[in-house]
């Protein structure tokens, strides 16, 4: 088990190290313009441009300016934007982080029982009406563009059906604070999280269903059921507990991509103040720094998060387990 | 492999006679060929039916719908008539879907985004899997140090978040355009929404793609071609490449309908497709604003998405049934 442990740390650590320096050269070193050109934005002045010449060591050899722009992100922490001159961009990060990670959670939940909800249902009728209409459903959701869903669920919410009884409990769009008012943090992410996890309840229903297919056809199923298990154990306690184990090393994987896309349009669409409208907003201006800034930061969480899941992962599976042990 | 049509029993041909079975699939194949036309036919659109320049601004202009002459800001919806808005769909020739923020015709818009999105994303897909075949075969073909090297650099690509790098590249290359030596390549170039969204799918289907050549290396008929002195050019063409050739058909699909979506999201953003040329993403942005007074500006182009991309994965499905019931794709 430790070794599991440290292998996947090392493994971890070399991949953290690989995107810094992919994220460092796509910035610094693609070729075409000067960079600082780049991140001073588009009205520098030339004295602007000496400075972030002179700040990020433009003038000294790449591994300096690697080693530079890493202290500056991670351990000085005080990286500044120069299209909004001078404001540190690591705390907008902090501050925007809870909004992110509020969105993030409450839809991975919604995406996780939803999944299963589908998945179960569409096992149960195989064949069926039922597991049919699940099944389109599902390849309809994956088949729309998030951000796209939440503008047509503002339509609804906000304006359309919002005097109707089903939505007039809808706040208006922004974001508060779960210290402040948990119940009205609640309703304001409701329907971002739910639009966000419209889009991989499909999928993971899917899977899911493709796995407990499999899963009945086990051995162990079979000798449950001779053993005179009734259908909802044998359902419960057998098929859907090795069919989460799959589920369950893919929900890491989209877990990054939905804190990488999918809640940062959603974030957009929504206007919750999170990193992934920071981000936004920073495109719109071409503010570099800030987008390295966060690029960098939900990539190493993105990472951070994968090996967690990982590590659950073989601690969950015991074939895993020694396998790789 | 490739007596495609013929009634006798190469791969290739039962793969296609199993296919046309399939009614999902064909139907999905019929869907797709007929908006790619509709989209080819956009400047037609525009000159005959329209009769509007879809890319200047036109707020200003009037419209005769039936005989009667319309102004394009009309006053808005609310019972007090407060504001403007464009003027919304028409159901005529001119101004079908109504006009966007700018006054431009949707419906022209829609076509000529549809062009843009479709071209970018098939493009940036034959670029995806043919930069994967490379990579996936070489590494896997080769073995030791390179693909010790290639596979940390897909495990590199692989963790990053595909949106994450995506914006990276756009912006970077948005911002001042890519110069590589005497070329300089616009920075309203569809050429580099292609080229990124190429990229950044290459390692879901390269892993794949090697794993396969590495058992390929190990086979039987492999194994065979060494022993006769066969040489590695060869062995290649003959043998690895046809067998990894479905994987790729089987793939092609399923990135398009991926880098469909990553399309939209990056003209969305604003760093893909820049104005004033359209796609569906830019027209989806443009409805953003409009969404309470005239949604269907941006309710068309996310079906027309949808659409594609249901349709896209459904022939994804089909033709995994048809040609290599193993394949498997991650949707990120």
């Amino acid at each position: 088990m430790l070794i599991i442990l440290v292998q996947r740390l090392g493994q971890m650590v070399f991949v953290l190290f690989g995107i810094s320096v992919l994220v460092f050269l796509i910035f610094f070193a693609t070729p075409g313009a000067d960079p600082a050109a780049r991140i001073a934005g588009h009205n520098a002045t030339p004295e602007m441009l000496a400075a972030v010449r002179h700040d990020f060591g433009f003038d000294r050899p790449m591994p300096v300016q690697y080693a530079l722009m890493m202290k500056r992100l991670f351990i000085s922490q005080d990286l500044t934007s120069f299209v909004n001159r001078g404001e540190a961009v690591i705390p907008e990060i902090m501050a925007g982080a809870p909004i992110t990670l509020s969105l993030v959670a409450g839809a991975a939940v919604l995406w996780v029982i939803g999944g299963i909800a589908i998945g179960v249902a569409a096992a149960l009728t195989r064949g069926g009406i039922t597991d049919r209409a699940l099944m389109v459903a599902g390849l309809i959701g994956v088949s729309m563009p998030v951000f796209w869903v939440g503008e047509v669920a503002n339509l609804l919410t906000q304006s359309r059906l919002h005097h109707s009884w089903l939505f007039s409990w809808v706040p208006p769009l922004g974001y508060t604070a779960l210290s402040e008012d948990p119940f009205l943090w609640f309703k304001t992410l409701l329907i971002p999280w739910a639009s966000l996890a419209l889009l991989y309840m499909g999928l993971y229903g899917r899977v899911l269903r493709a796995s407990l297919i499999e899963a009945y056809q086990e051995d162990f199923i079979r000798t449950a059921r001779a053993k005179g298990l009734s259908e909802t154990r044998i359902l419960l306690r057998h098929a859907l507990r090795t069919s989460l184990i799959t589920f369950v090393s893919l929900f890491g994987l989209d877990f990054g991509a939905l804190v990488g896309g999918g809640a940062l349009l959603t974030e957009v669409v929504f206007g919750l103040q999170g990193v992934g409208k920071l981000t936004f907003d920073a495109l719109q201006n071409l503010d570099l720094p800030v987008i390295m800034a966060t690029v960098m930061y939900s990539s190493f969480f993105v990472v951070g998060a994968n090996a967690a899941v990982d590590v659950a992962y073989a601690l969950l599976d015991p074939r895993v387990r020694y396998k790789r042990g | 492999m490739s007596q495609s049509g013929g009634t006798s029993g190469g791969p290739g041909a039962v793969a296609l006679r199993r296919l046309a079975r399939d009614r999902a699939a064909m139907v999905s194949a019929g869907v797709l060929v007929l908006i790619m036309l509709a989209c080819a036919l956009a400047p037609l659109y525009a000159r005959l039916v329209a009769r509007s320049d879809p890319f200047r601004p036109n707020l200003d202009g009037s419209v005769t719908i039936a005989g009667q002459v319309l102004d394009i800001l009309q006053p808005a919806d609310n019972p007090l008539h407060l504001g403007s808005a464009p003027i919304g769909p028409t159901w005529h020739g001119a101004y079908f879907l109504g006009a966007d923020g700018q006054g431009r015709d949707v419906a022209s818009r829609l076509l000529y985004g549809g062009m843009n999105s479709l071209l970018i994303a098939g493009t940036a897909t034959l670029i995806c899997l043919c930069l994967a075949a490379l990579v996936g075969v070489i590494a896997g073909f080769m073995g030791g140090w390179i693909d010790q090297v290639f596979s940390r650099l897909l495990d590199i690509l692989w963790a990053f978040p595909v949106y994450l790098l995506a914006i990276s590249l756009s912006v970077v290359l948005i911002s001042q355009g890519l110069h590589i030596g005497p070329f300089v390549i616009e920075a309203d170039n569809l050429l580099l929404p292609i080229a990124i969204i190429g990229i950044v799918y290459v390692p879901y289907v390269a892993r794949p793609v090697r794993g396969q050549v590495l058992s390929l290396a190990q086979s039987d008929f492999v194994m065979a071609a060494i022993g006769l002195g066969v040489s590695n050019r060869r062995i290649l063409l003959r043998d690895i490449l046809p067998n990894v050739m479905p994987t790729l058909i089987v793939f092609a699909p399923l990135v398009m309908a991926l880098n469909l979506l990553t399309e939209s999201a990056l003209s969305f953003l604003q760093i893909g497709v820049q104005p004033p040329a359209a796609s569906w993403g830019t027209i989806i942005a443009d409805g953003q604003t409009l969404i309470y007074s005239r949604p269907l500006v941006a309710i068309a182009p996310g079906v027309a998405i949808m659409v594609v991309v249901l349709a896209l994965n459904v022939l994804g499905d089909g033709l995994r049934d048809a040609l290599d019931p193993r394949a498997k794709l991650r949707v990120p």
